[in-house]
């Protein structure tokens, strides 16, 4: 038996196997497939203070080994999820996270401080990193004194593990990640997705109403993975490695390049049942290479 | 758990017609009760240009054989695909997705129309609804009279009517050229239709007129089919912007913001 447990700041998860904020709904969705109580963590849509409709339709395209999404951050506002979403979650055996969202410092720091109160969300995931909103979001992520800021901020008012969660559209992404951590966040997950086009050549149209969106998929595994190794180079916090992410292989390379847990996004979308499939292949390939435990592997690329 | 992935067995890909493909499959397990309107979200392999699945509504079901048919027209590189598909051959499905249409009721008559792929879940109500062929009014719609499939088999679930907009085959012009709606669908109670969103604007507001019941079923972009991408999103009255692929793919004419 080998273990599959990691450590998240103070979080202890059963297995590193997460689900994408944005690709796995609020819980029920996914549990009309499988039993959700089996992954380490589950990352919820993402929050915002107050109702938001999120991008007009189209909000997404199709492409090569991908796909381009411009949700924006469509969802009910903390007071429904507080009052509707999480009664019925509550008590699933995993790990539920919020992935929290702002247009301002203060809209951040007065959501976490709502979550703060919910026992059963040991967690927040701070999107720093949201392409799709015309306020906030990605604004926060780009630039280090902007993200010091949005973390020093929640930090003052949240003692749970704080995971921040960083955009991949930046020069260098390993520099924000030490800010991040000079703040006191107690994990980075990343990547978010990439800044990205789809236009319609017949009809002369961009794909997506909001023109631009985020790119994901296993179109950005290998800038993800590298991104994921740069970041592993410079901080000493825990890193959750995400983008494109299809299978086992996929998410023992994100390992092997620093990450201590994963999260499985977009391919839920082709495959409902794929972060089951994903845990239950690190499993397998440890028992292959007879490694005890997932730390073995974790950071561990031979050079 | 009421969805589930599972691969079928590929029975048989047969052309109905130059666009046109019937993708008939058999589940390894015991087939789910599906409604007229509900869909499936179908793999399709060895792309790289297509990462989706595609959204297909149900167009027959056999439980004694443990199989459904799927419509597959050929309108863009994910359905081209899937008319290469060979009998034997393995196909990954999610099912049952969406909600089906509003059966009615005992002595109701209704009227359905479908225009290209949309005839699919039409033709499939009609034999689903339970109501006597008197009672039953099928309209379809198409380009000309070569995109028209074999409907034979389905008269004896209703009256038949086409519309072409060449005048190839039954009257010339639109859905609503047609004298079941020229005489402002009188005798009928319910109106449902699953086709282009033009066609199924043009009904929906000659129904509201008439204060005729009348349910549409959407065809907007998805990912997921199962509620967690939210790409899908429909405007409407009652929820907001809605997921296509959960609250509906039926929506009642009234709930959106037409």
């Amino acid at each position: 038996m080998v273990d599959l447990r990691v450590k998240i700041g103070d979080l202890e998860l059963k297995n590193p196997v997460m689900t994408a904020s944005g690709t796995s709904g609020f819980g029920e969705e996914l549990a009309e497939f499988f039993d959700i109580s089996k992954l380490g963590g589950f990352l919820l849509k993402g929050t915002t203070l107050h109702n938001r409709d999120g991008n007009d339709y189209p909000r997404m395209a199709e492409t090569p080994s991908g796909m381009l999404n411009a949700v924006g951050l469509q969802n009910k506002g903390s007071d429904h999820f507080i009052n509707h979403t999480y009664p019925k979650i509550k008590d699933i055996d995993t790990h539920f996270i919020v992935n929290v969202n702002g247009s301002t410092i203060e809209e951040y720091v007065e959501l976490t401080e709502k979550i703060n109160a919910l026992d059963k969300i040991p967690a927040i995931e701070l999107n720093i990193s949201c392409p799709n909103v015309k306020e906030g979001g990605m604004a926060f992520g780009v630039n280090c004194p902007a993200a010091e800021a949005a973390v020093k901020a929640v930090r003052k008012v949240y003692d749970k593990t704080l995971i921040v969660k960083l955009s991949p559209n930046v020069t260098d992404i390993a520099e924000i990640a030490r800010a991040v951590e000079a703040q006191g966040a107690d994990s980075v997950s990343l990547v978010n997705t990439f800044l990205g086009m789809a236009i319609d050549a017949e009809k002369r149209i961009p794909l997506l109403s909001t023109i631009t969106g985020g790119l994901s998929g296993p179109a950005i595994k290998p800038l993800a993975l590298r991104m994921v190794w740069q970041v592993s180079q410079a901080v000493k916090i825990p890193i959750i490695g995400m983008g494109g992410i299809m299978d086992a292989t996929d998410a023992i390379e994100f390992f092997l390049a620093g990450s201590t847990a994963i999260q499985v996004g977009t391919v839920i979308f082709k495959d409902p049942l794929s972060p089951l499939k994903v845990l239950e292949g690190i499993e397998s390939y440890l028992e292959k290479h007879k490694y005890n435990s997932l730390y073995d592997i974790i950071n561990n690329l031979q050079m | 758990m009421e969805k589930a992935v599972n691969d079928f067995v590929v029975i048989e890909n047969a052309a109905l017609n130059a666009t046109n493909f019937r993708l008939k499959l058999q589940s390894k397990t015991p087939l789910p009760g599906i409604r007229a309107g509900q869909f499936v979200n179908v793999e399709v392999k060895n792309s790289n240009e297509i990462f989706l699945r595609r959204p297909f509504s149900v167009f027959e079901v056999d439980y004694k054989a443990n199989t459904l048919s799927l419509l597959v027209k050929i309108l863009g590189r994910g359905s081209k695909k899937l008319t290469e598909v060979e009998a034997g051959e393995d196909i990954s499905l999610v099912y049952p997705l969406g909600n089906g249409f509003t059966m009615p009721q005992h002595g109701d008559k209704v009227l359905l129309v479908g225009g290209g792929s949309g005839i699919a879940p039409m033709l499939f109500l009609a034999k689903d609804c339970g109501l006597p062929p008197e009672n039953v009014h099928i309209l379809i719609g198409a380009r000309s009279k070569e995109d028209h499939i074999d409907t034979e088999g389905y008269k004896e679930y209703g009256t038949i009517g086409f519309t072409t907009e060449d005048g190839s085959l039954g009257v010339k012009g639109f859905v609503t050229h047609h004298p079941w709606f020229a005489e402002g669908l009188a005798g009928f109670d319910k109106v449902y239709t699953c086709g282009p969103d033009l066609m199924m604007k043009a009904i929906g507001k000659a129904a509201v007129e008439k204060g005729v019941f009348c349910e549409v079923s959407l065809e907007n972009l998805m990912a997921c089919g199962f509620g967690v991408c939210l790409c899908c999103i429909e405007p409407t009255k009652d929820k907001g912007n809605a997921c296509v692929c959960t609250e509906g793919p039926v929506f009642n004419i009234n709930s959106l913001k037409w």
